[in-house]
């Protein structure tokens, strides 16, 4: 292999824009090689502009610049005003902002280039680049550039913006709770920080430090600073124990409601009535600790998508056939009747029927099986569809929002927020927690009351509201959560936010989509049956198949090895047939059955196969079946210890014995399911009672990701498409599952084990506190160091385990 | 000691400028994306094409 690589470099010149192998032709511009017309035009653009930095800073930058099939007018649509207004940021008079969001972007040539653009068109101001999220914000005069204009700027250049059918349709803008969360931290740090300043004459009062009107200032300079936090930085807690009460159940942040409220009002009284000091530094320490648990909590993947439906697969526009003449239209506007044109490499954007040309459509968007398939005249075909080869003309039958597929996202399960409501541990146990620390206070305040000693009373009531809100307990939670997250993410396994590992902890019954997610094209098996293959043929056949992208090919091309390519004349890719070549003079053909002219003589059944002909005569076929990831076996088994499986599949059942022989005939298998079969099917077991996870890949899982109560999308590469879902599994990482099921399993063990240490803590303050005996200094001391305490308990935790369960490579 | 109270006033205003300086920068968009601005200060600034060619000749 690396012998032959090496040969390679030394002869092929190597293209100056992309990098790759000038194969068929070596054009020049300036004595600098180009392996195609688009690489050099890309250049000249650049070269004109002065711009050739672009080349400096990192070597041969571009991506190869396929010569597009599409005609010049498919930026056409960006001209219609309601298209445009979606698209923009921001508009005034004179100027607009739009935000593209551009694949390409991999180096820093690409940032340097796009934030150039300037150069190539006075009208663009200026560009910015968010390198992470492959996103350019473009701010142009749209008096002397329009939006259309500026894509097929940005598309010369070599960076097409991908602009999809969310982008028109979908809402716009990140959400701001993140960062409303990291302004009340800040406001509670800061008053925290100057709070504890201020008490440090209390933390020493036998010292007696400072005189008396020193103590009394700062005991007002400690109320004032306390408002923000009680009136700003507290509000996410009263609001959601409000909603909480208001549905009839006791939630966290019920009692810390309670403590919050209790200790501000009972400062204020112990400041201004009493003229003592208070407990305003622990006001502000507590919520400084709990938002940051609460912050912790929220680990995002800025680079992931969770929640994409349809419309980020479907392109904006279409184009239309009008009398001949063709029009480019918004997708919007589409109806039910209108002619469309599809050309290669374009999706089918609704249901409809193949007028003309020979459809051969691939679906591995839609189900993740790669084979495309072979659609005739007439016939009805799917959205969702990439065709390859011949441009289509169809008939549309249903408005893109209603067909097979995309009619999915209208049903129930769609319209309403995801709530399957598995209530969380620590609002389990909060219900009671609340009851029995309301029910100390209130006996406690019976007590002193029967002795006659109100003050006393008062104090014992609202120390043990102070003492035994739950900041300890409330932290576990997040924390532990948050940890097992990021463990998580480390192992590639990205979880949409922490409830979602709540309910994996409960999860009973795992649902398998087949094509995609248990099997691997790279993994596929290749059977050969017929005349044996001599060295000679298996040159033939490599030098034919090393021709063709198409998945089959691949396939056997990976199955034939290292053979010595034999040199064929007039290699030709028919599409959706085959392929045929000569060698010496003799026509060789490897396709279908009915290309080859394969009948009675050989078997006919479903499955790939292909078949392999010289001169007419049929001398073998290639019988090609998908084969599992590998480790899915064994994680299977480790799996089903404790759940029930299930399998879904959109195909045939051809593949049920060679599957149940894989995984078990425990396994119960539904074949031939449609997107919405697949939906009703997770449906119904849910009505069983069961905690459902749902494994797919494609767009047709969509529905029964969103009905599971954990779906988990799996994905080759985790930047590319994947359907909306709870959590994103690398591919690679699938034979873990078990482990990460077994994990949530155990930090719910975690969690536990903390609440145990906080009450540890409570009982103690509790004790001192009805006997009334709780200072500001002994609360001021207690309290962070049981939440600190309980960070570091859970932290070391879970990361040792993590650790020991090979989870994670290192503890930290 | 009152000196106390001048400096107690400075520093409670000097932290509270450092938070609205915090979140002025927070609103300026600093923290959204910490990638791209460590890649962008390393570009030369733009220069006519010949100047260019001098300074390239030593990277690499």
């Amino acid at each position: 292999m690396s012998s032959k690589t090496l040969h390679i470099a030394n002869q092929t010149t190597t293209c100056y824009h992309c990098g790759e192998q000038c194969v068929d032709e070596i054009l020049y511009a300036e004595d600098k090689p180009f392996c195609c017309t688009g690489c050099k035009l890309v250049y000249e653009v650049l070269n004109e502009n002065d711009l050739c930095t672009y080349y400096e800073i990192e070597n041969q930058p571009g991506k190869r610049q396929k010569i597009s099939t599409s005609g010049d007018n498919r930026f056409d649509y960006l001209e219609d005003e309601d298209v445009t207004a979606k698209l923009l940021d921001f508009k005034n008079d004179e100027l607009s902002h739009v935000t593209f969001n551009i694949p390409l972007i991999h180096c820093a040539s690409c940032i340097w280039l796009l934030e150039n653009l300037h150069k190539i068109n006075p009208a663009i101001l200026s560009g910015r680049v968010d390198f992470i999220r492959k996103n350019v914000q473009v701010k142009f005069n749209h008096q002397e550039i329009s939006l259309r204009e500026v894509v097929v700027l940005l598309s010369s250049i070599g960076y097409e913006p991908r602009l999809n059918l969310s982008d028109v349709e979908g809402k716009k803008g990140r959400s701001t709770v993140d960062r409303r969360l990291i302004k009340k931290l800040a406001v509670a740090g800061f008053c925290f920080g100057n709070m504890m300043l201020f008490s440090l004459p209390e933390y020493f009062s036998e010292a007696e430090l400072l005189g008396n009107g020193f103590k009394k200032t700062f005991n007002y300079l400690n109320v004032l600073l306390s408002l923000p936090v009680f009136f700003y930085a507290a509000t996410d807690y009263y609001k959601s124990a409000w909603l909480s009460i208001k549905g009839r159940n006791v939630n966290m942040d019920v009692p810390i409601a309670i403590g919050i409220v209790t200790l501000f009002l009972y400062s204020l009284y112990d400041i201004f009535m009493l003229h003592q000091e208070g407990y305003m530094d622990t006001l502000g320490g507590l919520l400084f600790f709990l938002l940051i648990g609460k912050l912790y909590q929220q680990k995002t993947y800025d680079t992931l998508s969770f929640d994409r439906d349809y419309k980020s697969y479907f392109p904006v526009a279409v184009t239309k056939v009008v009398k001949d003449r063709e029009e480019v239209i918004p997708l919007g506007k589409l109806k039910v009747g209108d002619l469309i044109k599809v050309r290669h490499g374009e999706l089918i954007p609704a249901d409809s029927i193949l007028i003309s040309g020979d459809g051969y459509v691939d679906y591995s968007f839609v189900t993740g099986e790669e084979v495309p398939v072979v659609k005739g005249k007439g016939s009805l075909v799917y959205a969702g569809g990439r065709q390859k080869g011949q441009s289509l003309t169809m008939a549309v039958q249903k408005s893109p929002s209603q067909g097979y597929l995309t009619g999915l996202w209208d049903t129930d399960s769609f319209q309403k927020e995801k709530d399957h409501s598995l209530i969380s541990l620590a609002t389990k146990i909060s219900g009671k927690f609340t009851f029995t620390v309301l029910l100390i206070a209130v006996l406690s305040f019976g007590y002193w009351m029967s002795q006659g000693q109100l003050s006393i009373a008062i104090l014992s009531f609202t120390s043990v509201l102070i003492i035994t809100c739950p900041c300890a307990l409330a932290m576990s939670t997040p924390f532990t959560l948050g940890n097992t997250l990021r463990v998580f993410g480390q192992g590639k396994f990205y979880l949409k936010n922490a409830q979602v590992l709540e309910k994996m902890a409960e999860v009973d019954a795992i649902i398998f989509d087949k094509t995609g997610t248990l099997t691997d094209p790279n993994q596929a098996k290749v059977d050969y049956q017929g005349e044996g293959l001599s060295l000679v043929s298996k040159g033939i056949l490599k030098a034919l198949v090393s021709e063709s992208t198409h998945a089959l090919s691949n396939r056997i091309n990976v199955w034939l090895g290292e053979v010595k390519k034999a040199k064929l004349t007039d290699i030709e890719e028919f599409f959706g047939k085959g392929l045929q070549g000569k060698y010496h003079n003799q026509l060789i053909r490897l396709g279908s059955a009915e290309f080859v002219g394969a009948y009675a003589a050989w078997p006919l059944n479903e499955g790939n196969r292909v078949y392999f002909s010289v001169e007419g005569v049929v001398l073998g076929c290639f019988y090609i079946q998908s084969g599992l990831r590998s480790g899915v076996e064994n994680a299977m088994d480790k799996v089903k210890i404790d759940r029930y499986i299930h399998l879904l599949s959109g195909d045939q059942d051809h593949e049920r014995f060679q599957l149940q022989k894989l995984l078990g005939t425990d396994v119960s298998m539904k074949f031939n399911q449609s997107p919405t079969d697949k939906l009703n099917y997770i449906k119904s077991i849910n009505q069983k009672g069961f905690t459902t996870m749902m494994v797919g890949d494609g767009l047709n899982d969509a529905g029964a990701l969103q009905e599971s109560h954990v779906g988990v999308a799996v994905t080759d590469k985790v930047t590319n498409f994947s359907p909306a879902s709870d959590a994103i599994i690398d591919a690679s990482v699938l034979e873990k599952l078990a482990d990460f099921l077994s994990f949530s399993k155990l930090s719910r063990k975690i969690i536990k084990a903390s609440f145990m240490l906080s009450f540890a803590y409570n009982i103690l303050g509790i004790f001192f506190a009805v006997q009334g005996l709780v200072s500001p200094v002994f609360c001021a001391i207690l309290m962070p160091i049981s939440s600190i305490s309980v960070i570091l308990f859970t932290t070391i935790s879970t990361n040792y385990m993590a650790y020991r369960r090979g989870l994670k490579t290192k503890i930290f | 000691m009152e000196v106390i109270f001048i400096l107690i006033a400075v520093s409670l205003i000097m932290a509270g400028s450092f938070l609205f300086l915090f979140f002025k920068a927070m609103k300026s968009g600093q923290f959204e994306d910490n990638h791209t601005p460590a890649i962008r200060i390393l570009f030369e600034n733009n220069q006519s094409k010949k100047e260019k060619k001098v300074k390239s000749t030593k990277s690499k």
